[in-house]
């Protein structure tokens, strides 16, 4: 710099981590859910667009999809909000070995969430081809099984990295901690797809 | 000075100022006429704000220039004169645009209200790349089927439905009015109420494919009485060939491709999926409005469509001299 | 007793920081070090530095500018009179397609994301991007995309169905072969690259900017990519399912745009209009930003009404989302919605008239020195609101059902696009010049390349207001005689061969200067803002130290000092972040190293989604190198020699 510098104040007292906002990566993640969240918006929007078409939703002589697997998958993905908060409170306050022992039960029951969503692809009672109804259905649940899949192995790959030194390093728990707001993302995101699939279908017949 | 004055001197200060036959500004329909009013109006309105713009840009570079080299105190104080200025020129602006807001919703009403009850209904249904034309009528046997072309009656409002048999295209007739897109799957329509006899010329103005640039139609507005004469002969079947030439022509028509896409009236050529032929030689052009109607244009497209309209739907089959002339023959009596 | 969270909280270790005991040479050599790209050509590849990106950006669009251009020229050869057959008609559709798609995909929004990347960190006062590597996998999908597109077509196998490729022209039933595939494609590649770069700028912006420095003092040009990369954030994604949509129509049969399966060709249109209303003010707001602070310098004051510029950004941001259905009008939608859309598409123009007027003000205001930047802004006034007042003009429903699709059109985007984003981008280069390259561009020769463009562009333009009244629709190869058109056409090819060698000229300048320029110091304009404290060009670490603000114009205000916080680590990339609103130091954030991962796994993408073209298997297989090259990117490095307190 040309001009001559004036030092103020010393800052090498400051953390290199921070939580939430005075995260880095927290505004990425964010920035992403908005993106993702922006899509499943106009995902929502097309399908009731594509609604509009029909006189039947879901049309004739399609039967709606059962809602056995995709309400099982639902409770399930509830219920797995509580060792996902228990990871991310342990995290922020550093307890490094509940999150040691914390992330494989999440990793189990993203494993198992894909395993009922396998079966959920199978219960819509229709294909991706037979019309626009059933293309949008498919939509729907591939994206957020997009988002099951890629957050489940984000999940593996954090368990296998808290299982190394890394594990101690202030930074990583904040990755743990921004793990578990995305994975709040994935289920609140479900709630509207699980009701557009499961049962405005059988509000419309 | 008047809109119409305005609207006038428009026209006059453009290269060609007079209106063709597909022109925008021929306004020789009432919506067509609508837009050329509401057009000079949005002119003279965004022309005085474009002069205060750029008037204030060159009277602020001018009044304080500097020789490149002069330093001078960088300052930040604004002089109590522009805080109004801003205000002022804000409620210009928003002034002006709500006048032009306000023109153009008045405008779209005194659409509505001239298209408000038709008395003559037709179809236009769009394929790559031509237009099937059907007049309805109350009486089953009194439509009228025809392609790239419409006639209308001066002074009677027309409901026109569209639809489109494959790509989403656009019917565009400027002198007459703004344009429909037609959709598959869907019906939109569009009204005109002509107010000038002529001819008019139509295009498609959305891209539908390889030959989109030569898809056009032929519109000719007449008086009551000429409508009437030309939808009663286009009702009639087509006259059987006279001369052997001619039966030639028919024979081969009837019995080779054309036949299974084409329909003539009266004949066993009854194809449902190109131009309906039955009174092709009475239309002004050929290929939707790629040719001149003439003997020598006829022969051409007859004998190599793919080198007229290259990548179209009708094949060139390879035909002799002979069996061109015979067709072309044929065809001409078709009126 | 510590808890796991004192010792979290250890107090620094003990290695070189910058400071009063270590300034000046002897500091700059130790950031160069930790700073260094590593050498060669897998250096080269592995670069994270803003600067080195936002470079490439900028020549990469540059590039694909003149490949569009060339393909400009030769529609206009064609269209000089009427029946020509130099191009067939097939060749024809594919050259406006390609020369739309790559304006607008592979040159507009990249562009102008490039000189973000680049002036971003400079104008606030930091080291680096957010995200680096990010940054640098953006760069690489944005080339793999272009690449894509660009190669299918001199294979012969490019689209041929409109920038905007509507179904069912470009379906499974209408669109043979892979073209509308490719086309489709290239899409993703270049949403994912732009919404990398997005979020990146986001973070950057709000985290990183200078102590001191307020949203409120923050450079006009900061706010105006701020506003773009949300609105990239929130429009992007639409013309990602769009086309994501139409591939799946094309490739497993989903029924998305088929009317005959309930499926509707207008979801398309919504979808991408929804995008692509938006897409233009995101290459427009940029240009704004570059006009606020070349007006600034140039008339040797502040901004005038400083907080009405970033209401009016902001304000046309949100409008933007708004408007969409003004592409549709033709389309037989409820006129009692196409009110709504009028209303809206007129409104938006006030934000951008509030606009000029600030600017207008300023240079009344102020001293204005005429020089080149100041030259294309006058330029950008002059074209650009002749663009703004044609669009007032379509947003009426009456008129626009005449003039829609016809070449009114393309004058009409063509003076907004041009007018209002290449004019203020060419003033743009000729001012932060200096800043990419360490040299000025030629004086003489930047005004001669002024006049040509500004003066080509109104003869290549104007005319076609006429031809689309005279009744020439869009995505013609050619128009009868007789019409009227055939002056106006040829005025338009004339000017554009004037508008071709005025490019060239400017490039020539460009590279001319590049070689052997004047040399330009820290601040060759004297202006205000940041970035023209650092050295020309700066070196990879920015600033020596990080600098603190306290109002509009730090560098105008400054002395012969400049106040400047201390304390970074210099062993090892280290920037500060500071808090969003009042920005107060905050932590101090390790930026990364050179990786080639990105640059890896944008490979591997590429593989999955040109793979994809051909099979939905791709999709599944493809997705296990792209996992592999992710999860090898964010594994983190093993701590430095001397690291930072952990968790024990």
């Amino acid at each position: 710099m040309s001009l001559r510098p004036s030092f103020t104040r010393d800052i090498s007292a400051l953390p290199t981590h921070g939580f939430s906002i005075r995260s880095l990566t927290w505004w990425g993640v964010i920035g992403y859910m908005v993106i993702e969240g922006a899509a499943f918006a106009l995902t929502i929007a097309a399908y009731f667009f594509l609604m509009s078409h029909e006189q039947h939703w879901a049309p004739q002589p399609w039967e709606p999809p059962n809602p056995i697997a995709g309400t099982l998958f639902t409770a399930v993905m509830l219920l797995s909000e509580i060792p996902n908060t228990m990871a991310k409170k342990a995290a922020e306050a550093y307890d490094v070995p509940k999150v040691r022992m914390l992330l494989p039960w999440l990793v189990g029951i993203g494993l198992l969430l894909l395993v009922v969503r396998g079966f959920e692809f199978n219960s819509l009672n229709v294909l991706w081809y037979d019309n626009a109804y059933g293309s949008i259905l498919w939509a729907l649940l591939l994206l957020h099984t997009l988002h099951i899949g890629t957050d489940w192995v984000d999940t593996i790959v954090l368990w296998l990295l808290m299982r190394t030194p890394h594990g101690e390093e202030p930074r990583r728990l904040v990755d743990t901690s921004e793990n578990s707001l995305y994975w709040r993302f994935v289920w609140l995101s479900w709630i509207p797809i699980y009701l557009l699939i499961y049962w405005v279908p059988r509000m419309f017949r | 000075m008047t809109l119409r004055g305005a609207a006038w001197a428009l026209l006059a200060i453009l290269p060609g100022g007079c209106a063709g036959a597909q022109n925008a500004l021929g306004g020789e329909g009432a919506e067509g006429s609508n837009f050329v009013q509401l057009f000079t109006v949005f002119m003279i309105v965004c022309a005085v704000m474009y002069v205060l713009i750029t008037a204030g840009l060159l009277i602020a570079l001018w009044r304080r220039r500097q020789p490149l080299t002069v330093e001078d105190r960088r300052h930040h104080e604004t002089s109590s004169a522009i805080r109004p200025a801003l205000i002022g020129w804000t409620a210009l602006v928003v002034a002006g645009l709500t006048a032009l807001t306000v023109a153009s919703f008045f405008t779209d009403r005194s659409n509505a209200a001239n298209s408000a009850s038709p008395k003559l209904s037709l179809t236009v249904t769009a394929n790559q790349w031509w237009w099937d034309v059907e007049y309805q009528s109350a009486d089953a046997s009194r439509t009228v089927h025809t392609a790239n072309e419409i006639h209308l009656p001066v002074g009677v409002p027309a409901q026109v439905t569209l639809k489109s048999n494959d790509v989403i295209h656009s019917l565009w007739i400027p002198n007459l009015a703004g344009k429909q897109d037609l959709i598959p799957g869907r019906v939109t329509d569009i009204q005109f109420v002509p107010r000038k006899t002529g001819n008019y010329r139509g295009q498609c103005a959305e891209f539908c494919g390889i030959q989109h640039t030569l898809m056009a139609l032929d519109v000719t507005v007449e008086s009551k009485a000429d409508f009437q004469r030309w939808y009663e002969a286009q009702l009639k079947p087509a006259p059987p060939p006279a001369t052997p030439q001619q039966l030639a022509g028919y024979r081969y028509f009837a019995t080779r491709e054309c036949s299974s896409c084409h329909n003539i009236g009266g004949t066993p050529a009854s194809g449902q999926i190109a131009p309906d032929l039955t009174h092709f030689a009475s239309r002004r052009s050929i290929a939707a409005g790629t040719l001149p109607m003439t003997r020598a244009n006829l022969a051409r497209w007859v004998a190599d469509p793919q080198a007229v309209k290259k990548g179209n739907n009708m094949p060139t089959i390879g035909m002799t001299d002979a069996e061109v002339d015979s067709v072309v023959s044929y065809l001409e009596t078709l009126k | 007793m510590t808890t796991a969270a004192d010792k979290a909280k250890a107090p620094p270790i003990d290695v070189p920081r910058d400071g009063p005991d270590l300034t000046g040479p002897k500091l700059e050599k130790m950031l160069d070090k930790t700073w260094a790209s590593p050498p060669g050509f897998i250096g080269w590849l592995s670069s994270v530095d803003h600067k080195d990106i936002g470079r490439r950006y900028i020549v990469t669009a540059l590039v694909f500018l003149a490949l569009a251009g060339l393909l400009a020229a030769a529609m206009r050869l064609q269209l000089s009179r009427p029946g020509n057959n130099f191009i067939s008609p097939a060749r024809y559709n594919e050259i406006f397609t390609m020369h739309g798609t790559t304006m607008m995909f592979l040159f507009a929004v990249p562009v102008m994301q490039g000189v973000q990347i680049f002036l971003t960190p400079l104008m606030i006062g930091t080291r680096a991007t957010a995200f680096p590597r990010l940054n640098a996998f953006s760069y690489w999908t944005y080339l793999a995309g272009g690449c894509l597109l660009w190669v299918a077509f001199l294979l012969n196998i490019g689209p041929d169905i409109g920038w905007f490729s509507y179904p069912p022209l470009s379906g499974p039933q209408y669109g043979i072969g892979k073209r509308a595939d490719i086309w489709a494609q290239m899409v993703t590649f270049t949403e994912i690259a732009a919404l990398a770069a997005a979020v990146s700028l986001v973070a950057t912006i709000l985290k990183q900017r200078a102590p001191g420095m307020t949203l409120a003092r923050m450079p006009l040009f900061v706010w105006a990519t701020l506003v773009t990369s949300l609105m990239v954030i929130f429009s992007m994604p639409s013309v990602a399912l769009a086309s994501s949509m139409l591939l799946s129509d094309r490739l497993v049969g989903t029924q998305f745009y088929n009317p005959a399966e309930n499926g509707d060709a207008l979801l398309w249109q919504h979808l991408f209009w929804f995008f692509g209303h938006p897409e233009v003010y995101i290459i427009f707001l940029p240009a704004t930003g570059f006009i606020s602070e070349i007006v600034a310098t140039f008339s040797r004051r502040s901004i005038v009404h400083y907080p009405i510029v970033v209401l009016s950004l902001v304000g046309t941001g949100i409008l933007a989302f708004g408007l969409w259905v003004h592409h549709m009008f033709a389309t037989g939608l409820p006129r009692v919605g196409y009110s709504f859309f009028t209303a809206a598409s007129i409104a938006v123009s006030v934000p951008t008239g509030l606009q000029i007027f600030c600017w207008i003000a300023t240079l009344w205001e102020g001293r204005p020195r005429m020089q080149v930047p100041l030259l294309y802004v006058v330029g950008f006034i002059f074209t650009f609101v002749i663009g703004g007042l044609s669009g007032v003009m379509i947003a009426a429903v009456p008129l626009d059902l005449q003039l829609h699709d016809t070449y009114f059109i393309v004058a009409h985007f063509h003076y907004v696009l041009i007018g209002g984003a290449v004019f203020p981008l060419l003033g743009a280069i000729t001012y932060w010049y200096p800043k990419f390259t360490g040299r000025m561009m030629s004086e003489g020769l930047g005004k001669v390349s002024f006049w040509m463009i500004f003066l080509g562009f109104q003869l290549a333009f104007f005319p076609m207001h006429i031809a689309g009244l005279y009744g020439m629709p869009r995505r013609v190869y050619t128009y009868p005689a007789g019409m009227g058109l055939e002056l106006p056409n040829l005025l338009s090819s004339i000017g554009s061969a004037v508008v071709a060698l005025s490019v060239l000229l400017f490039v020539i300048n460009m590279v001319k200067s590049a070689l052997a320029g004047d040399r330009a110091d820290s601040n060759p304009w004297d202006a205000p803002s940041l970035e023209w404290a650092a050295a020309s060009p700066p070196p990879r670490y920015n600033f020596a130290h990080i600098p603190v603000v306290d109002s509009r114009t730090p560098l105008w205000d400054a002395g012969e000092t400049i106040s400047v916080v201390h304390g970074l680590r210099v062993d090892d990339r280290e920037l500060l972040l500071t808090s969003v609103m009042s920005a107060e130091p905050d932590v101090r954030e390790p930026s990364a190293e050179p990786s080639p991962w990105p640059l890896i796994a944008a490979l591997a993408l590429t593989v999955m989604f040109v793979g994809s073209i051909f099979s939905p298997w791709a999709v599944l297989f493809g997705a296990i190198p792209v996992s592999i090259a992710l999860i090898a990117w964010f594994w983190p490095k093993s701590p430095t020699p001397h690291p930072e307190p952990t968790i024990a």
